[in-house]
C-alpha cells in the first residue's frame, strides 16, 4: 500500500500527458488541412525572428505596461516550471524535495527563493491583468467578438495561474522541514505563521493537498491549452519562425494565375491544345479561399496561435472608425471553423463530410472583407507574427475571381483598368497630357 | 509653365539613341488625378533642376495592377504586370522612381516574381539622394520654422520600412517637424489603401481620413506633408471636412521641395 501514491501519481502523469499528446496530434492534423506552402527560405532570418519576437518578446514590449507584465509572467512560467521536474521525480519515486539532497543547500535555497519571488511577481501581474480585463475594462477586451467563451477563457487562464501560484507558495509555507531549514523560503516564511496554530498533522495534510493540487492543476492546464487561446505559449515559437520574412507590402503572386495569363499573352499558344500531362493536378480547386482548407497551413497555424490580445484590432483603421472588420475576429473565426471541420472529420471516420458551411459567409462576412485598407497595421501590431491581412486578401480573391462578387464601384474601377489601363475612365492616349497642362 | 518641363518619353529617347539613367513611373493617379498631377509636375521640376537624365513611358505606361491585386483580381493584376514588364524590359529599364508608394511597392516587390526585376525607388528616397549628393542644393527655404507634420503612407512605411527618407528630406527645409502620436510603424492609414479609394466605405461611425486628420490637427501644423497621391486626396478631404483648409495646407514632399526652390 505504500506505493499507492506513486502509482496514482504515475497514472495521473500518463493520463495528463496522454491526453495532451492526443490533443497535439489533432492540432497538427488540423493545421495540415491547409494548403502546402514553401517556407524553406531565409532560414537564418527565421531563427532570428523566433529568437527576437517569441523568445525575446520584442514586440510585446512595444506596449510597455502589458509588455512588462507579460514578460514577468512569461519568465516566471518558464523558470518556475523547473520546480515541476522535482515534483515529478518526487511523485514517481516517493522522495521529498529530491533536489535539496542532490544540490548544495545554498544552491537549492537560491533556486526555490527565486521561484518564490517569481511566483509573487506572477501573482501580482496576473491580478493586474484581471483588473485590466474586468475592472478597467480595456476596450480591446470588450469588442463584440470577445463575448461568451473568449471572455471566460481569458479569465479562466488568469484564475488558473492565480491558483497555481498560490498553491506553490502554500505548499512551501506548510512544508515544516523546508521552513526549518530556513533556506529559500524568502516569501513562504511570511505565509507559514498562518498555519502555526494548527496541529502538525493538519499542516502536513495541507502541504500534501497543495502539492497534489499543484501538479494536478498543471496537468489540467496543459490539457486546457488545446481548447484555449492560451495555446500561444507553445505555438508562438513555430509561428514566429514560419511567419513573414519579406516586406510586409508584398502579396504573393498566384502561380496558377501566372500560367493562364502567360498562355493568354502568348501569340503562339494553341487554345485547343490538350493540357500537358499532369496539368490538371496543378490547377487549384478554386482561386482564393472561401474555407479553411483553401488557406495555407501557416495561416491555420496563425489562427491557433492567436491569443486574442486584440492589439491588431485596436490599431485597425476600419475597426477604429466603427466598421465591422476586426482582424482578431478573422483569426478567431478561422480557428473556430477549423475546429468545426476537425470535429466533422473525427465524426466521419477521417473524411470531411460537406456540412454546407464555409468560413466565408457563415463566419466572416463580405462586409468585413471589403472594409480592409490593407494597411498592415494589424500585421505590425501582432506580437507573434500573425498575418490577418493575407487571409482577407485570399477571400477577396475568391469573391472576385470565383464569384464576381465585388462592390460595384470596384468592378467599375477594374473594368477601367482592363479597358484603358487606369482606374478611371480616361483614355490611355491622354496619359501624358499633364505635361502640357 | 509647360515649356519649362522637360519630359522625354522612352520612345523619343530610344529613337534618338539615348538611354536614360532612370525611368520615372508616373502612375495612374499622377497622370490623371488633378491634384496628383501637381505632384508629378513638382517632381519633374526637381528632376530637371538637378539635371537628372530620366524618361517616362508616357502613353505606353499602364496601371501597375496593384489596385486590382488588392481588390482580389489577381488575373487583372498579372495581365497588367506582364504587359508593363514586357515594355520595361524592351527599353532595358534598370532603375525606376515613382511618386506613388503603391506603384513603388508593387514594382519593387511583386514584379520580380513575374520577370520584372528593377531597382525601384520612391521619390522621397530619390530626392534624398539628390540632396545628399549635392545635385540639389536646398538653400534658404520659405518653410523655415513652419510647423510640418508628416503622414506616413502605409505602402512606404509599414509595407517597406522606409520611415527616414521623407523625414530626412523634410529636415533639409529647416522646418519644425512634429510627429503625430501615431507615426512611423504605428501610423494610421489615411483610409485609401486596399482599393478603398474607389469605393464608399462600409458602415461605421466615422471616415478613416477624418480620424487621421484629427491625429494631424493635434500637432497644430501649418502643413501636413504627404508622399502619396492617395494620401493627398484623403488628407485634403479630411482638412476640408474639419474646415481648416484656410489655415492648413496639405502638400507632397516633392511640392515642398520644388516650391522652396521657387521651381
Amino acid at each position: 500500500m505504500n506505493y499507492l501514491p506513486n502509482i496514482i501519481f504515475a497514472i495521473a502523469l500518463i493520463v495528463g500527458f496522454g491526453f495532451f499528446a492526443k490533443n497535439v496530434k489533432k492540432l497538427v492534423r488540423n493545421i495540415k488541412l491547409g494548403q502546402d506552402v514553401d517556407v524553406s527560405d531565409n532560414k537564418s532570418q527565421r531563427w532570428k525572428n523566433m529568437a527576437n519576437i517569441a523568445l525575446g518578446q520584442s514586440k510585446m514590449v512595444k506596449r510597455p505596461v502589458s509588455g512588462f507584465l507579460h514578460v514577468v509572467v512569461y519568465v516566471g512560467f518558464v523558470i518556475i516550471n523547473i520546480e515541476v521536474l522535482e515534483i515529478i521525480i518526487d511523485g514517481l519515486f516517493g522522495t521529498h524535495r529530491i533536489f535539496s539532497s542532490v544540490l548544495p543547500e545554498a544552491v537549492y535555497g537560491f533556486l526555490i527563493g527565486t521561484f518564490e519571488i517569481l511566483a509573487v511577481l506572477v501573482l501580482v501581474a496576473v491580478i493586474v491583468f484581471w483588473i485590466r480585463r474586468n475592472i478597467i475594462k480595456l476596450a480591446r477586451f470588450w469588442k463584440p467578438e470577445m463575448k461568451g467563451w473568449p471572455k471566460s477563457d481569458g479569465n479562466i487562464i488568469l484564475y488558473f495561474e492565480m491558483v497555481l501560484m498560490t498553491l506553490f507558495l502554500v505548499m512551501n509555507a506548510t512544508d515544516l522541514h523546508f521552513q526549518e531549514a530556513n533556506s529559500g523560503n524568502i516569501i513562504s516564511q511570511f505565509i507559514a505563521p498562518l498555519f502555526s496554530g494548527m496541529a502538525e498533522s493538519t499542516v502536513h495534510i495541507i502541504e500534501r493537498a497543495a502539492w497534489w493540487l499543484h501538479i494536478v492543476g498543471i496537468l489540467t492546464f496543459l490539457n486546457y491549452l488545446y481548447f484555449s487561446k492560451h495555446l500561444h505559449i507553445l505555438l508562438a515559437f513555430p509561428n514566429t519562425f514560419y511567419g513573414r520574412v519579406n516586406n510586409k507590402g508584398e502579396l504573393n503572386n498566384l502561380a496558377s494565375v501566372t500560367a493562364e495569363v502567360k498562355m493568354m499573352m502568348d501569340p503562339d499558344a494553341d487554345p485547343f491544345a490538350a493540357a500537358p500531362e499532369g496539368a490538371e493536378d496543378e490547377m487549384p480547386a478554386k482561386f482564393g479561399a472561401s474555407d479553411v482548407q483553401d488557406l495555407s497551413w501557416v495561416q491555420l497555424l496563425n489562427a491557433y496561435t492567436c491569443t486574442e490580445c486584440g492589439r491588431c484590432t485596436s490599431e485597425c483603421p476600419a475597426n477604429l472608425t466603427g466598421k465591422k472588420l476586426s482582424p482578431r475576429k478573422i483569426m478567431m473565426d478561422t480557428r473556430d471553423r477549423l475546429e468545426e471541420v476537425g470535429k466533422n472529420i473525427d465524426a466521419n471516420n477521417g473524411e470531411f463530410k460537406d456540412d454546407g458551411k464555409q468560413l466565408l459567409g457563415d463566419y466572416i462576412t463580405n462586409e468585413e472583407i471589403w472594409a480592409c485598407t490593407s494597411c498592415n497595421a494589424c500585421v505590425e501590431a501582432c506580437p507573434v507574427s500573425i498575418d490577418p491581412l493575407s487571409i482577407i486578401i485570399e477571400m477577396r480573391r475568391y469573391l472576385v475571381m470565383e464569384k464576381s462578387d465585388a462592390p460595384t464601384e470596384l468592378n467599375n474601377m477594374m473594368t477601367n483598368i482592363e479597358n484603358n489601363g487606369a482606374p478611371w475612365p480616361y483614355n490611355q492616349q491622354d496619359r501624358l497630357n499633364w505635361k502640357d497642362e | 509653365m509647360s515649356e519649362q518641363l522637360n519630359v522625354p518619353t522612352m520612345a523619343e529617347l530610344m529613337a534618338a539613341g539615348k538611354t536614360p539613367d532612370i525611368l520615372f513611373w508616373v502612375g495612374s493617379a499622377g497622370s490623371y488625378d488633378d491634384r496628383a498631377k501637381k505632384i508629378t509636375k513638382a517632381f519633374v521640376k526637381i528632376l530637371n533642376k538637378a539635371g537628372v537624365n530620366f524618361g517616362v513611358l508616357g502613353t505606353e505606361e499602364s496601371a501597375t495592377g496593384d489596385l486590382a491585386k488588392r481588390a482580389g483580381n489577381e488575373f487583372l493584376f498579372q495581365m497588367q504586370a506582364m504587359m508593363n514588364i514586357e515594355i520595361l524590359n524592351m527599353y532595358e529599364v534598370k532603375r525606376i522612381v515613382t511618386c506613388d508608394p503603391h506603384s513603388f511597392n508593387c514594382l519593387k516587390n511583386e514584379y520580380p516574381g513575374l520577370g520584372g526585376t528593377y531597382e525601384v525607388m520612391h521619390h522621397t528616397q530619390f530626392i534624398k539622394q539628390l540632396i545628399d549628393s549635392k545635385k540639389l542644393d536646398i538653400k534658404e527655404s520659405d518653410y523655415k520654422g513652419k510647423q510640418i507634420t508628416f503622414h506616413d503612407p502605409c505602402y512606404l512605411g509599414r509595407a517597406n520600412s522606409e520611415y527616414d527618407a521623407p523625414r530626412d528630406v523634410l529636415s533639409a527645409l529647416n522646418a519644425n517637424l512634429v510627429e503625430m502620436k501615431r507615426s512611423k510603424a504605428t501610423a494610421l492609414c489615411c483610409g485609401a489603401g486596399g482599393a478603398q479609394m474607389f469605393k464608399e466605405p462600409e458602415k461605421g461611425d466615422k471616415d478613416i481620413n477624418e480620424l487621421r486628420t484629427e491625429d494631424a490637427l493635434k500637432t497644430n501644423p501649418d502643413i501636413i506633408a504627404t508622399a502619396c497621391p492617395y494620401c493627398m486626396t484623403m488628407m485634403s478631404d479630411g482638412v476640408k471636412v474639419k474646415e481648416k483648409e484656410a489655415q492648413i495646407k496639405v502638400m507632397d514632399i516633392a511640392e515642398l521641395i520644388a516650391s522652396s526652390q521657387n521651381l
